[in-house]
């Protein structure tokens, strides 16, 4: 029953992606192109709906579902491993279109070639575990 | 119905995506889909042999439900709320993309050219697929996150770390459809 909430959350994530076309490689391809503002209308409106939120929770110290006080861990400092690592992983975005959650969302609905994508992306992440220590952070 | 079949709206999308990422916040979680597939990897025992898959993977099962839950919603989007008018993008994009050979959208989410999986073409479109999967997979756990865990949950909590990724996704993303697709198709 604990995890049937983020069943849910999931769910709507998962319908909310597909019918933004977010998972759409079309889309993503658009966006590159500067010829639609839909990609980046979506994720300033989730950005800024994410401030407001994270800003309310802060000021007025909203307790979690546990109760506990909300607490958001920073992100690690680095620099070479944001720049490239991101840049990496924007050339993959924009190849397949397709980002992680799409990934499954995609698998999810049925289009069966995108596990080739994930099979991918499950070796990609097995090579970063395997070189993390050699490479610059 | 409509209202449902339609593309959805940037706005109410973009909403709910970031009312997502705030209940999880809420559910005491941190909204980021990538972690998933250190999970899947870790899930395989390899911890014994490499130590970055040696975590507390099981603190993470919450994450894999969130992603059983949107495997789920995508296969409802698709078989019951889509319709041909779907996918509509920008006719200039539409010429760009005949110009490298892909074919239009018509109301498919993704493009026949490269997802189907038929013909002489079929190993060249498999690795095409791998490639692609790999710089992903890489990509994200290098910069530690991807797009929910950086351009959305990072973003939205005023994280440096962050918006250096999503500068580099995006400088990433204009190399490899500028530059690299003329090359490759």
């Amino acid at each position: 029953m604990k995890l049937l909430k983020f069943l849910a959350v999931g769910f709507v994530f998962g319908i909310v992606l597909t019918k933004a076309e977010a998972v759409s490689w079309y889309r993503i391809f658009e966006m590159f192109q500067f010829d639609s503002f839909h990609m980046y209308g979506i994720i300033m409106t989730a950005i800024a709906t994410g401030v407001l939120g994270i800003q309310i929770m802060k000021r007025y110290q909203l307790k979690d579902i546990n109760g506990e006080p909300i607490h958001i861990a920073d992100k690690e400092k680095g620099t070479f491993r944001y720049w490239i690592g991101g840049l990496v992983f924007g050339l993959g975005w924009a190849m397949v279109g397709a980002c992680p959650g799409p990934i499954f969302i995609l698998i999810g609905a049925g289009f069966y070639p995108v596990i080739w994508v994930l099979i991918g992306a499950l070796l990609g992440t097995f090579f970063y575990g395997l070189w993390k220590d050699k490479l610059p952070h | 119905m409509e209202i449902f079949t339609h593309t959805w709206h940037w706005a109410l999308s973009g909403f709910l995506i970031g009312l997502i990422m705030l209940t999880l916040i809420y559910f005491g979680k941190v909204f980021g889909m990538s972690t998933n597939l250190r999970t899947l990897c870790s899930m395989t025992g390899i911890g014994k042999k490499v130590s970055f898959f040696d975590w507390d993977w099981k603190a993470q099962q919450w994450n894999l439900v969130v992603l059983l839950g949107a495997m789920l919603g995508g296969y409802v989007a698709t078989h019951y709320l889509s319709d041909s008018t779907n996918v509509a993008i920008n006719p200039i994009t539409i010429e760009k993309l005949s110009k490298l050979g892909i074919t239009a959208p018509q109301a498919n989410l993704l493009p026949d050219t490269l997802y189907q999986l038929q013909g002489d073409q079929i190993i060249k479109k498999i690795l095409f697929l791998i490639v692609g999967g790999l710089l992903i997979g890489f990509g994200s756990r290098y910069a530690g996150g991807c797009t929910s865990g950086h351009a959305i949950s990072g973003l939205s909590n005023f994280q440096v770390p962050s918006l250096k990724a999503v500068i580099g996704f995006f400088i990433g993303g204009l190399i490899m459809v500028n530059f690299i697709f003329p090359l490759i198709f």
